[in-house]
């Protein structure tokens, strides 16, 4: 194994942990504000996924263009999906949870194959197709611009936590609903808004994803376990340690792929998916 | 006592279907009703019982199935002793399974469940002894009770109605027993549980591993009555699922639930699937996931507990408006009836 | 050799020390009333007795075996019985399933526990209510329920944390009679209370904590005249 293998390998690691984590921002951010585990999450990024490519196929609109207008309809979506289903379940009991959210996946992929048949898709010659050298590596553009989509778009996330009051009143419900009810924040709208944000982050990971990986309704069966993963071991409801969590678990993966062969790189990261659980659940960053 | 008199009843009629219908149709129905009432009772062992819910049971329903096959394909051992032999398996895997995954609170656990099927399929499908991807097939060159194999429906109609008996057998007699009192207890109140003695870990692992061993034995007969297995048949995250939704539709923790659940849930699928499956489309999907979505957020007591609440509901009705709910306490000392 | 004794029990979470150097006695067939203004520590003493928490350093024995560090249901089978501050009684069990899930620590057959079961709620005063829901229950009575829970596990001592909390008068009373009676069964009782009013009259001692530290330890009467108990009461500047 060269040094250039490993580093390839290293970077494609590091690319695809970026996505994983934008995907897994989204998810921490929904568990840390009302403790409710979104199995239906990545079919958030499926619909991204298909928003992309139904305005490129159609419209001939590059992805890029699109991403914001996919990030605002995903993001209206969720607080749709809170206020008609979510918004029931907030107080039942944890198997109510459970399957409410996990038959929403059932629902949105059986809705997707209906309307889009099972056949896989894929974006060619977008703007970002190609690949480039950086650094002696050779990367795909796609890949590349994706990574540094997901860190502006972590980025901006991050902003909007810390910096604006909108933003602090999300912190303070997901810290202590009740003194943050008693402050005069609506735990409501602010559930409301973490499903947003949660579905605009999967929607734009999936966007992102678009232009290099295959689109199909089953899409979001692939990222939702590794989606709990990071979210497991950066912490359950933190951001910088999904982001974290993320890049790591990429390069795990991939690593994991390369020693043992691709059919087991998911197996690998489950392993560790299970250690964590088992050594260290509140993760590297989280409140346990 | 009625109640006993109605199932003995229903039983007898239970037992008699085959003799009554020679339908090939209709009696595959009823199996498929059986044996996904078996997997729902067995389930309910762990998930209604002890309160623990599980998402990946599917790994030893399939671990089952593996187990009694390859024994069968390359060791010639019998099915009936494989069947068993699957099932210690299977308990044995959840041994290391809750030693290492109890403390898990709530969603972490159905996740690390989730996480531990996904785990045994991926062997399973890379595993060439196996079959891998390709799976295993039984032959039919011995047929009849001895070899577990058969041209006929009737049989193995028998042989489900028999393995779902014994699993509600099980769970009757846990439901009975100091370990059914101290499975409630564990699930109301942990602490208050281990205040009383109650080793938490010890129960819970009991209840999985006799939920483990009667899913195992579901897999094995599911092995037999097809005679070919393959990772996606018997260990995929959808039959997982199915085994929960059977239970909670049917009402959690309840005896017979997990029988009512799959009664609705398979003839609700084959219904769907014969009207709007052959399309492709994923219709059938779309109402699966409906009805999941419906009984989770409207009735997660399920049948059952719809029913009883119903008759609580006609009891306060007819019930004269000026009893009050509390008896009023006798204010009596406790030196009159201490012994 | 008392039937419990602690000895330099400290107990500390993170930078928080809520016991300090706590040592007391209590002996088989006593009551000993564990007072203290907020945040003394009291709770955190009892848990450490009930295995709840292993204490930091320091030992506890009962009947001369060392339990502490001890999981909460091993102390459980050696003797120490326990009541929660929140009854935290079984709610989808009837109180007779509720005391027969404590029963069948030493009476592993159902037939028998029950009989036991039925003979404590009649102890307590419960006996009317044997198949009534655990959740429909007053709070009174659930406390009393809880009371005949710990002492279906055949306890040497039971400790009551703040049974008589939120009690009116008579109830207050009613829950008195209930401790006499268990005492007069030779079980020791270590009761946290608050109501001063319920335990000063039938304790046979009162240890008093204050910011985690033992600052008395007599008989009611001394107790209640001790000026370091009045100003930890009374807040001195």
């Amino acid at each position: 194994m060269t040094a250039e293998i490993l580093l390839q390998t290293l970077a494609s690691g590091v690319l695809i942990g970026l996505i994983y984590a934008l995907v897994a921002i989204g998810l921490t951010m929904i568990f840390g504000v009302m403790d409710i585990v979104n199995f239906a999450h990545g079919e958030f990024l499926m619909l991204g996924m298909y928003s992309a490519f139904w305005l490129f196929a159609l419209y001939a609109l590059d992805p890029i263009l699109t991403l914001p207008l996919t990030v605002l309809m995903l993001f209206a979506f969720g607080m749709l999906l809170y206020k008609l289903v979510i918004k029931r379940i907030v107080n039942a009991p944890m198997l109510s949870q459970i399957f409410t959210t996990f038959g929403l996946m059932i629902l949105m992929r059986g809705v997707a194959q209906f309307l889009w048949k099972p056949d896989f898709r894929s974006i060619e010659n977008s703007w970002v197709a190609g690949s480039v050298k950086v650094a002696g590596v050779q990367l795909g553009q796609p890949q590349l611009v994706a990574g540094l989509g997901a860190v502006a778009v972590t980025m901006l996330i991050h902003a909007f936590l810390t910096r604006t009051k909108l933003g602090a009143a999300l912190e303070a419900t997901a810290a202590d609903k009740e003194a943050a009810q008693l402050m005069g924040i609506d735990s409501h709208r602010m559930f409301s808004l973490a499903w947003g944000i949660g579905a605009a982050c999967a929607g734009a990971a999936g966007v992102l994803l678009a232009t290099f990986f295959p689109i199909f309704p089953e899409v979001g069966a692939n990222f939702i376990l590794i989606a709990f993963v990071v979210v497991n071991l950066g912490g359950f409801g933190s951001v910088t340690g999904a982001f974290w969590a993320g890049i790591l678990v990429g390069v795990i993966e991939v690593m994991g792929g390369l020693l043992l062969g691709p059919e087991y790189k998911t197996a690998v990261v489950l392993v560790l998916f299970l250690a964590v659980l088992m050594f260290r659940p509140q993760g590297l960053m989280g409140k346990s | 006592m009625k109640a006993l008199k109605i199932m003995v009843g229903l039983g007898v009629v239970a037992a008699l279907l085959p003799v009554a219908t020679d339908n090939p149709t209709h009696l595959n129905l009823a199996i498929l009703v059986l044996m996904a009432a078996q997997l729902g009772v067995a389930w309910n062992l762990l998930g209604g019982y002890a309160g623990q819910v599980s998402l990946g049971h599917a790994a030893f329903y399939g671990l089952g199935a593996y187990t009694s096959t390859m024994l069968l394909l390359n060791f010639g051992i019998n099915p009936w002793l494989g069947m068993l032999l699957g099932g210690v398996v299977a308990a044995l895997l959840s041994l290391g399974f809750g030693w290492s995954c109890f403390r898990l609170k709530g969603h972490y656990f159905a996740m690390a469940t989730i996480a531990v099927a996904e785990i045994v399929q991926i062997v399973f499908t890379n595993w060439d002894y196996a079959g891998s991807a390709v799976g295993l097939t039984i032959p039919m060159t011995q047929r009849g009770w001895g070899a577990m194999v058969f041209a006929d429906k009737a049989p193995y109609y028998w042989l489900a109605l028999g393995l779902l008996v014994l699993t509600l057998l099980a769970n009757w007699a846990v439901e009975r027993s100091h370990i059914g009192y101290y499975l409630r207890a564990i699930k109301d109140e942990p602490d208050a549980a281990r205040s009383i003695g109650i080793n938490i870990a010890r129960y819970k692992q009991i209840a999985l591993s006799l939920s483990a061993f009667f899913t195992a034995l579901g897999g094995s007969l599911y092995a037999q009555k097809e005679l070919y297995i393959d990772p996606n048949s018997v260990l995929s995250t959808a039959l997982s699922i199915k085994m929960a939704l059977v239970a909670i539709l049917g009402g959690v923790g309840t005896l017979f639930g997990p029988v009512i659940g799959s009664v609705v849930l398979t003839t609700i699928e084959e219904l769907t699937r014969s009207f709007f499956g052959g399309g492709g489309r994923g219709t059938d999907t779309i109402i699966y996931a409906a009805l999941i979505i419906g009984i989770a957020v409207f009735y997660p007591s399920g049948v059952i507990g719809w029913f009883r609440e119903w008759q609580q509901r006609r009891k306060t009705k007819q019930s004269a408006p000026a009893e009050s709910k509390n008896a009023p306490v006798r204010e009596a000392s406790v030196e009159e009836v201490a012994p | 050799m008392s039937l419990l004794e602690l000895h330099g029990v400290t107990k500390r979470f993170g930078g928080l020390t809520a016991n300090q150097d706590v040592s007391f006695t209590v002996d088989a067939g006593q009551i000993v009333g564990l007072i203290g203004p907020n945040g003394a520590g009291k709770t955190t003493a009892f848990n450490c007795v009930a295995g709840f928490y292993a204490p930091t350093s320091g030992r506890i024995e009962l009947d001369g075996k060392t339990i502490s560090g001890l999981t909460p249901e091993a102390c459980a089978r050696a003797g120490v019985g326990r009541t929660f501050q929140v009854a935290r009684t079984f709610t989808s069990m009837t109180a007779c399933e509720n005391v027969m899930a404590a029963a069948l620590l030493h009476e592993r057959r159902v037939g028998a526990a029950r009989a036991e079961a039925l003979k404590l709620l009649a102890f307590v005063n419960l006996d009317h209510f044997a198949d009534k829901p655990a959740g429909s229950m007053t709070i009174s009575e659930q406390r009393r329920l809880a009371v005949a829970r710990a002492l279906a596990t055949v306890p040497k001592l039971l400790l009551m944390d703040e049974v008589m909390a939120g009690l009116n008068p008579s109830e207050v009373r009613e829950m008195v009679k209930v401790v006499l009676a268990i005492r007069e069964r030779g079980i020791a009782c270590l009761i946290v209370e608050h109501v001063l009013e319920g335990i000063m009259p039938i304790a046979d001692k009162i240890v008093v904590l204050d910011r985690g530290i033992k600052i008395a330890d007599g008989t009611p009467t001394e107790v209640s005249r001790n000026p370091a108990v009045i100003s930890a009461y009374l807040g001195d500047a």
